[in-house]
């Protein structure tokens, strides 16, 4: 294989790599330390709702559907600028 | 054929759900006419099922690709579809509103945690496993380690884990149509399976995803009609989920009203309500679940074999997408059933409500009567004043989902059309777990290890064999009513993150990982996890840090990653074969690495 290719790939797996530790930390932002503080944002009101129970039955799960979405828009974009996207 | 069957999907889904919409009008037509409400539940439960049967019959097969992965044809969206059927549960679709009624904060551990999983699965998991084209998951551990022994460990573990939970879902099936069909709850089980083996056994893959997309349309139908309609009657708008937060505040009132106080004296089976609705401590034990659910969600075999059906990675990363949005639409529905309910039953300025009313008129109501004949509800005067307290009235958590429609005084055809819904919820969860083990079965311990020589006819009638075998099985442990059955739930994903997750991930992020290290992380993490619960579930020991039985893969998943790195960097680095694999998976686009699959 020539070297171009390789190197090429490996561009490839460190954007890609680079945008999951990204998600990764979000996940971790949403998923475990915004529940962990729930009683500490219940101070806060948002929408009517005292913000730590919005978060925990509504805000994260908002959150994991758009990260998702992104992740795969930002994802499609790295993998056609190194044209390897594939079909659909 | 095929083609023009995936072309005409939109039209053949958009023509079933009108026709799904207007059965439920000629049956509410039907009520108005006197229609009983037996003969109502009867009618919904008959006419979805023949309909799934039907859809069974029609994608039945005899090729090995379209029975294990669909023929891997399956557009995104309505993989996505499928996947969310596959996902939501009996438990989620009657359990969860209960479980946030009575649990409160720490139980948001689970709406949380069956969500965010999915974040893993898309960037951890899916995209790489349908690169690799595999048929189940332990053909991946099997291909990417090399062995036998990787192979065979990986099935040991998705058997526990995808039977635990199977028994639940026969379980939950044969309560509803029970219940619904007026026979013993035996009889139930097994006409329950029935169902079950029509949609699975003909097509396999490819029936279970059709039938599955049905039911998702059913039960998503079923879970959100009677929230709207509460809704409107309540005056919280069309659609409750961004305005209720005024009632959280109301029950908070009321709750400080009320008091909450455990029952003078405990009812078997039903409890009463004394977890405030948002009154968040333990968080400890709030997010420990949460992580065991999400790590369990992305090894969990038959959610990871949905994403194999989808044409390329691409779609199947944009099917993980859709997956969630549609699971989305049941979890943050939930937390808002579980609140309108409440307020219900406890808001004395609405007619519906029981607490603070005279006793002799709340035991009167049809609803309370007819659920408490079954042993479901208890309302008792224990303190003698002849006012229902609080802490007067015993429900069980697994009936607010079922029960709601006549609390707040909703038509019969509600209750029916949520019975409905249950039964698809619970059917094609339990048909995507019977398939992952019995393809699982079939294809790795059979085809791979034991008879690679076994031609097509051979290998689908052992998976078919296998799988009724297997459904009987769940269907006998089922009738028992072992108690504790809804523990099952959470330890089918405790299961699977203690002896999957971690070598799932590294498989496929840490080249340098390899058989031994794989070996030694299925078996570390899996002992270590099994032995734990049997002794914390036993009462051999106190459970550290607050870790009970419900999470126990808190100890099983270090446990798991420890062993597979410490082995891996012990023993010689994977071939050079390996390495360019693991380097070929990561490349969206190109052949997938079982070229012939």
């Amino acid at each position: 294989m020539a070297d171009d290719n390789t190197k090429s790939r490996e561009q490839h797996w460190v954007k890609t790599r680079n945008l999951t530790i990204v998600i990764m930390a979000l996940w971790v932002v949403f998923a475990i330390l915004i529940p962990f503080a729930a009683h500490s944002l219940n101070a806060i009101s948002f929408m009517g709702f005292p913000l730590g129970y919005y978060m925990c039955v509504q805000g994260s799960l908002i959150a994991f559907v758009i990260m998702i979405w992104v992740q795969n828009w930002r994802q499609d974009a790295i993998d056609d600028e190194f044209g390897v996207g594939g079909g659909n | 054929m095929e083609s023009t069957f995936t072309k005409n999907l939109g039209k053949i889904y958009t023509m079933y759900t009108g026709g799904f919409l207007l059965f439920f009008l000629l049956m509410a037509l039907f009520e108005k006419m006197g229609a009983s409400a037996q003969l109502i539940g009867i009618g919904f439960v008959l006419f979805t099922i023949s309909i799934y049967a039907i859809i069974g019959w029609l994608s039945r097969t005899a090729e090995v690709d379209a029975y294990y992965v669909a023929g891997r044809e399956v557009p995104a969206l309505y993989n996505g579809m499928a996947t969310a059927a596959d996902w939501m549960s009996g438990a989620s679709f009657v359990a969860l509103a209960g479980g946030v009624y009575f649990g409160g904060y720490p139980y948001l551990g689970f709406i949380v945690g069956w969500t965010g999983g999915y974040v893993l699965v898309n960037s951890l998991m899916a995209p790489y496993l349908r690169k690799f084209g595999c048929y189940t998951v332990p053909d991946f551990v099997g291909t990417r380690f090399g062995g036998n022994t990787a192979r065979f460990l990986a099935v040991i573990v998705l058997v526990t884990a995808s039977f635990t939970y199977v028994t639940a879902q026969i379980n939950a099936t044969g309560t509803i149509a029970a219940q619904t069909l007026g026979v013993p709850f035996e009889v139930g089980v097994y006409l329950g399976l029935l169902g079950i083996f029509i949609c699975s056994m003909l097509g396999g893959m490819r029936g279970v995803t059709w039938t599955q997309v049905a039911q998702y349309i059913v039960l998503i139908i079923a879970y959100l009609l009677p929230i709207i309609w509460m809704s409107n009657k309540l005056g919280y708008g069309i659609i409750p989920h961004f305005s209720y937060g005024e009632g959280v505040q109301r029950i908070a009132e009321l709750e400080a009203m009320y008091g909450l106080q455990p029952a003078a004296e405990a009812i078997k089976g039903v409890s009463v309500l004394t977890t405030p609705q948002n009154a968040p401590g333990g968080e400890w034990k709030m997010v420990t679940l949460a992580i065991c659910m999400m790590t369990g969600t992305a090894s969990l075999p038959h959610i990871l074999m949905r994403y194999f059906t989808t044409p390329s990675v691409r779609a199947a990363r944009r099917s993980v997408g859709w997956s969630l949005l549609f699971i989305f639409l049941l979890y943050f529905s939930a937390p808002a059933l579980a609140t309108l309910t409440k307020l219900n039953l406890l808001d004395p300025n609405l007619a519906t409500a029981v607490i603070g009313k005279a006793f002799a008129d709340v035991s009167n109501l049809e609803w309370v009567k007819h659920w408490s004949s079954v042993g479901m509800l208890a309302v008792v005067d224990q303190n003698g004043d002849g006012i229902v307290q609080l802490n007067e009235f015993f429900m069980r958590p697994d009936i607010v989902v079922l029960a709601t429609p006549e609390i707040a005084g909703l038509p019969y055809v509600i209750s029916g059309l949520v019975a409905a819904g249950g039964l698809a919820a619970a059917m094609s969860t339990a048909d995507g777990l019977l398939l992952a083990i019995a393809n699982a079965l079939s294809h790795d311990l059979y085809y791979t290890i034991i008879d690679p020589k076994a031609d097509t006819r051979k290998r689908l009638i052992v998976a078919r064999v296998l799988l009724i075998f297997i459904g009987l099985a769940g269907a006998f442990i089922a009738s028992l009513k072992l108690t504790g059955i809804l523990g099952a739930v959470a330890w089918a994903f405790d299961f699977a993150a203690s002896g999957l997750f971690f070598p799932l991930v590294l498989g496929v992020w840490w080249k340098r990982a390899n058989a031994p290290g794989a070996i030694a992380g299925m078996v570390g993490g899996y002992l270590a996890g099994t032995v734990y619960l049997y002794l914390v579930y036993n009462n051999l020991m106190d459970p550290w840090f607050q870790i009970d039985h419900l999470r126990f893969a808190i100890i099983g998943m270090p446990v798991s990653l420890i062993a597979m790195i410490a082995v891996s960097l012990m023993t010689a680095a994977p071939s050079k074969e390996i390495q360019d694999m693991v380097d070929e998976v990561r490349i969206p686009s190109g052949k997938t690495i079982l070229g012939s699959h």
